[in-house]
């Protein structure tokens, strides 16, 4: 079997954008991130300064993820810090 | 339904969209910038918004509010950008042929744009900036 391994991009909004300084983050391929739950699991790891907001939602594909929901390289996955419109 | 991500809301536009010779009820709800915060002077705000995942849930919204009361038209609108006080941010716009589904759809619409829709609220105070509900 031949396995690729691709980096995985995650899109920053609002806060999330002035703590990293970034509009985007790369999770590494050999972090083994699989599911939304091991993704916030690398963030809080690498990026402590999330911890403190109010909630940090996932998002893949333009909807609201579940932890169990499994991510892949090939998917839009997007950060989504407590929103504020209206 | 007018789903839409706009620099300057347009209400004659939304309003022209919503008119129509079987609705007998427009109703409308404009949110604006507000000038102070817990008493703090507000220069300006400055809105971002994940633009495809905005549209997606407003829409999805849209589509709830049309399911569950009967419209006739269902308008959705917010601005981004660098807004002053006063300055009309967000639209709701709801039309049906008596005024009771528009109001209660209007209400549901914001309450739910304000709980979901990725997007964000900077304030700018003479001596800071904040980003709105970040942090508990």
């Amino acid at each position: 079997m031949l396995l690729f391994i691709i980096a995985m991009n995650v899109l920053l909004f609002g806060i999330t954008r002035d703590i990293t300084g970034q509009s985007r983050l790369t999770v590494p391929a050999d972090a083994g991130v699989t599911t939304v739950a091991g993704l916030k699991q690398w963030l809080g790891m690498h990026y402590p300064a999330f911890k403190q907001l109010q909630s940090l939602a996932i998002a893949v594909d333009n909807d609201y993820a579940s932890d169990e929901d499994t991510i892949g390289p090939e998917q839009e996955i997007a950060l989504i810090p407590p929103v504020s419109g209206g | 339904m007018l789903i839409r991500l706009v620099e300057h809301i347009d209400l004659n536009e939304a309003f022209a969209y919503l008119n129509s010779p079987t609705a007998g009820a427009v109703n409308f709800f404009i949110g604006t910038v507000r000038n102070q915060t817990k008493g703090k002077e507000v220069l300006h705000l400055d809105f971002e918004a994940y633009d495809a995942m905005a549209l997606t849930q407003m829409e999805k919204l849209a589509n709830i509010a049309m399911h569950k009361w009967p419209l006739v038209g269902v308008a959705v609108i917010h601005a981004t950008g660098a807004k002053q006080p006063g300055t009309p941010v967000v639209l709701i716009g709801v039309s049906s042929a008596h005024r009771e589904a528009s109001f209660e759809a209007c209400r549901f619409l914001i309450d739910e744009l304000k709980k979901s829709v990725p997007i964000w609220k900077k304030e700018y105070f003479e001596d800071n900036s904040v980003w709105v509900n970040a942090h508990p």
